[in-house]
């Protein structure tokens, strides 16, 4: 991003951060609400396994049809076979970043499906063949403009009209018939409930109800970890989700899903893809907890600077750091440098993830793997090498004053990252060690 | 009481004179405080950097030496945080102790100036300095209140006034371009304050900042809280 961009993306994540703190300042329990968020994710985790099966039970006797799939590839293949068993070929999405952790969508056109995105920043997004940026906003990182000039092309609005409500408007015209003509619907799903068997997806835009309502067929993709016990736990966290992520009080819509339409189909795909090993994983299980808000990312003062896109993992931000880890260490690595740890991650987190601590244990692990920063092993082993001999760490200080003296072209060049953009400090003339030393620190 | 003084590397090359506040602070409030020699780094910025492994005979070092010490104390907030759940926890940051262990209510100096305080990362959400931006539990501050006891200082916040200024040790030098973005924002936000100094518990925060601010010729000055307690002294 260039200046102006990184200037306007950090103002406006940082504003959705302070909505997030108005509302959640307005909630006395606030922190006792967080800590039973967390906890119930632990139960909830631990007992996984009786869970998933509970909610299964339910959900089939309420005329549900549930799958499972180990791993992406599966997931993809069986959403297919539902769709072509059901002679579907426009499928209608409401936001799920489970199914843009598993390529469905490149998967379904190439096997001849028609695939529209309702949510209104994917569908922009879907139109610009592009990745969402935020894992809340998908299209945080553009600005209106862009989506007129988009809209212009693609939609065929008037020439240079980038006002809001008549993009949002044209956009409506657009998926409204989109939702009149598809074939197949599709959700993710915020939180399944196992003692129920329903689904529930939070949208602000009505858009996931518009497809499920239309379409004979809805497909639900869930990961295994977003089951919730009971609607006891599901309210510690519908009461977190939406002041965590936009800073409103609830979602416009909270939809529960509980059982097929008459006459129509309802399959829950429940996915795995590396969840179970994450869960064996006992120093990075806590990542499992994440219910997806996005509130980390808007604190993060790296992610509002470098934007959604300066990851390689396409989830962003602290917890996209540690996913991305999760996913596969050597492919992911690079974005683990991504953080200041400043650790302010761990404290708007809605179920206390310890975001931050566990980026710092993935910096443990990098130089195992071969995926150290060169320059800064370099620098830590030749720190300790001083640092442990406190004769030639002296001897060093007293030298220190002599740095000052250098050229400046000597010591202002590529090779000094701190140089860009901030002055060295001048070591002082005699270090504390040397005062005290010479006496001159007792009086 | 048998107090340590720690005086963290750069400090100790850098900032000498925040190790001399620290000693003269202690010295005024009659604690017998020694330095012990051979003292190096805490280890923290291996690793943060991913090298704890390496920061490990350092942290060793540093229990050895301070092995018959009631007390240590350093001027640095980060390195005090990295440190305490490393060793059996008797390390404090030199507020945190003036504030919460020997519960300073008055000291004799005057700083008539406008400050305004930086609240670091790790002061604030590791060694709770203050009360975090992001939790609902009530606002406090210990750098604030013990400034109060200085006649004189009038102290300001900056917008954000917990975010990161963007040094997070070799986090600054792997990361040079959004972590000079960080300083020269949190900078910015400093300077609005009308604030003629920047005054945190964290040498490293305020070597970050004063290095944007030299760059960008900025005439704000920066000065340790220990300095401004021991104006005084």
């Amino acid at each position: 991003m260039n200046l102006q961009q990184t200037q306007w993306h950090n103002a406006t994540l940082w504003m959705v951060r302070k909505k997030r703190d108005n509302l959640a300042m307005q909630i006395p329990e606030w922190e006792e609400l967080r800590r039973l968020a967390s906890q119930i994710k632990m139960h909830t985790l631990s007992h996984l396994d009786r869970y998933l099966v509970q909610f299964t039970d339910n959900a089939e006797a309420n005329g549900a049809i549930v799958h499972w799939a180990k791993d992406a590839d599966e997931h993809n293949a069986i959403v297919l076979d539902i769709l072509n068993r059901h002679k579907a070929r426009k499928l209608v999405k409401s936001k799920s970043m489970l199914t843009e952790e598993c390529h469905l969508n490149p998967f379904l056109e190439a096997n001849g499906i028609e695939v529209v995105e309702s949510d209104l920043g994917e569908r922009i997004l879907q139109l610009m063949h592009a990745a969402p940026s935020h894992i809340v906003m998908p299209a945080i990182h553009l600005k209106r403009q862009e989506v007129g000039k988009l809209f212009e092309d693609k939609l065929h609005t008037e020439k240079d009209n980038s006002d809001p409500t008549y993009l949002t408007r044209a956009a409506r015209q657009h998926l409204r018939n989109e939702f009149l003509t598809a074939d197949a619907s599709m959700t993710g799903a915020n939180f399944a409930v196992a003692d129920t068997g329903e689904i529930v997806v939070c949208t602000n835009e009505g858009n996931a109800d518009m497809g499920t309502s239309f379409a004979p067929l809805h497909i639900v993709s869930v990961g295994i970890e977003k089951m919730a016990p009971n609607h006891s736990a599901l309210g510690v966290f519908t009461r977190l989700l939406a002041r965590s992520a936009t800073g409103q009080p609830s979602t416009t819509y909270t939809s529960h899903y509980r059982k097929p339409r008459q006459g129509c189909e309802m399959h829950i795909v429940l996915v795995d893809n590396g969840r179970s090993k994450t869960l064996g994983n006992e120093a990075h299980q806590q990542a499992l907890k994440c219910i997806r808000c996005g509130a980390c990312m808007n604190t993060c003062p790296v992610y509002r600077r470098k934007g959604g896109y300066a990851y390689s993992y396409f989830i962003p931000g602290p917890i996209g750091i540690n996913l991305g880890m999760l996913k596969s260490p050597k492919k992911y690595a690079n974005n683990v440098s991504a953080c200041s740890l400043c650790y302010s991650c761990n404290q708007v987190c809605p179920v206390q993830v310890d975001l931050a601590d566990q980026i710092y244990s993935w910096r443990q692990q990098l130089d195992s793997i071969g995926k150290a920063n060169k320059i800064k092993k370099i620098i830590s082993t030749g720190l300790t090498c001083l640092f442990t001999r406190p004769r030639l760490y002296n001897n060093i200080l007293k030298l220190a004053p002599v740095i000052n003296h250098i050229p400046r072209f000597l010591i202002y060049n590529r090779l000094n990252g701190w140089g860009k953009g901030r002055e060295m400090p001048p070591f002082a003339k005699e270090s504390f060690t040397q005062m005290w030393k010479k006496g001159k620190v007792k009086k | 009481m048998k107090v340590g003084l720690f005086i963290p590397c750069y400090v100790n090359a850098v900032y000498p004179e925040v190790g001399v506040a620290s000693y003269k602070l202690f010295d005024y409030l009659g604690i017998e405080i020694n330095y012990p020699l051979n003292q190096t780094c805490c280890g923290q910025p291996m690793a943060n950097a991913g090298f704890e492994q390496k920061a490990i005979p350092m942290i060793k070092h540093f229990d050895e030496l301070f092995e018959s010490y009631e007390y240590v104390v350093a001027p640095s907030a980060s390195c005090v945080a990295f440190v305490k759940p490393r060793t059996n926890g008797k390390i404090y940051e030199v507020c945190e102790f003036l504030h919460d262990i020997l519960k300073v209510n008055k000291l004799p100096g005057k700083f008539p100036h406008k400050v305004s305080v930086h609240n670091s990362c790790h002061g604030v959400r590791e060694l709770h300095l203050s009360s975090p931006s992001e939790l609902n539990i009530p606002r406090y501050s210990k750098i604030k209140n013990l400034l109060t006891l200085i006649e004189g200082v009038e102290v300001f916040e900056p917008e954000k006034a917990d975010e990161c200024c963007g040094f997070g040790g070799m986090f600054s030098i792997e990361e040079p371009s959004v972590s000079v973005c960080m300083g020269q924002d949190k900078l910015a936000n400093h300077i609005a304050t009308g604030a003629e100094y920047v005054t945190g518990a964290d040498s490293s925060c305020l070597m970050h900042l004063q290095g944007v601010a030299r760059r960008e010729k900025q005439p704000i000055e920066f000065i340790h809280v220990v300095q401004i307690l021991a104006a005084g002294l």
